[in-house]
C-alpha cells in the first residue's frame, strides 16, 4: 500500500472539508440549509488553521 | 415530573424493529442505515465522506487503538479511541483482517493518519444519530 505524505496544512484542510461535508449534511433539513452549513463549517475551519498557524509562528519568534 | 417526562419520551420512540435495523446497518455500512430509510443522496455522500476519512488515514499510516489500562488518561485515550475506530464499522473490521492496523510510530504524518481513522469512526456516530432520528420520524 503506498504512503501518503501530506504537510500539515494539506492533512488539516482535508479533515476540515470531510468533517463539513457531514456535519452539513446530519444537521440541517433542507438541501440548501446543508450546503450552506457545510460551507460554513469548512470557513470556519480555514480560519482556525490560519489563525492558529499565525498564534504558533507568532509564538515561536 | 422528570419520571412522567422520561414516560413520554419513551413512548414517543416507534418499536425497536423500525429503528435497530437502521442502526445496525448505519454502524456496519456508512450511509448504510440512510439507504436503508431510502435517503439515497444523503446516504452516498456520507458513504463517500467516511470511507474516504478511513482510507485517507489507512494512506497515512495511522495507528488503531487497542484497549489499554493504566492512569485515566491512557484509559480515555485508547479505550475512546478503540471506540472510535470500532465505529467505522466493516471498513475497521476489514482493515484489521487484512493486516493494515499498523503501530504508533512518531512522525506527523502518521499521528494525522490516526486521527482520520478515529475521525472516521466519530463520523460515522453522527451519521447513525441522524439515520436514528429519521427512522423515528423526528426528521426526514
Amino acid at each position: 500500500m503506498p504512503k501518503m505524505n501530506l504537510s500539515h496544512f494539506e492533512a488539516s484542510v482535508l479533515f476540515g472539508l470531510v468533517i463539513s461535508v457531514v456535519l452539513g449534511v446530519v444537521t440541517k433539513k433542507t438541501d440548501k440549509e446543508r450546503l450552506n452549513y457545510g460551507l460554513y463549517c469548512f470557513g470556519c475551519f480555514i480560519a482556525t488553521i490560519f489563525g492558529l498557524g499565525w498564534v504558533m509562528w507568532l509564538g515561536h519568534r | 415530573m422528570a419520571q412522567e417526562k422520561q414516560i413520554s419520551e419513551s413512548e414517543g420512540l416507534p418499536p425497536i424493529n423500525v429503528w435497530a435495523p437502521v442502526i445496525l446497518l448505519g454502524w456496519l455500512i456508512p450511509g448504510g442505515g440512510h439507504f436503508f430509510l431510502n435517503k439515497r443522496g444523503r446516504g452516498a455522500i456520507l458513504a463517500v465522506s467516511i470511507t474516504l476519512t478511513f482510507v485517507l488515514g489507512l494512506l497515512m499510516r495511522g495507528a488503531m487503538f487497542q484497549p489499554q489500562t493504566g492512569d485515566l488518561l491512557t484509559i480515555l485515550i485508547y479505550y475512546g479511541g478503540y471506540v472510535g475506530d470500532l465505529a467505522s464499522g466493516v471498513l475497521y473490521f476489514l482493515a484489521s483482517w487484512m493486516g493494515y492496523s499498523q503501530v504508533d510510530v512518531a512522525g506527523h504524518v502518521h499521528d494525522y493518519g490516526t486521527k482520520f481513522l478515529v475521525g472516521a469512526g466519530l463520523l460515522n456516530i453522527l451519521a447513525i444519530v441522524d439515520a436514528f432520528e429519521i427512522a423515528c420520524g423526528k426528521k426526514n
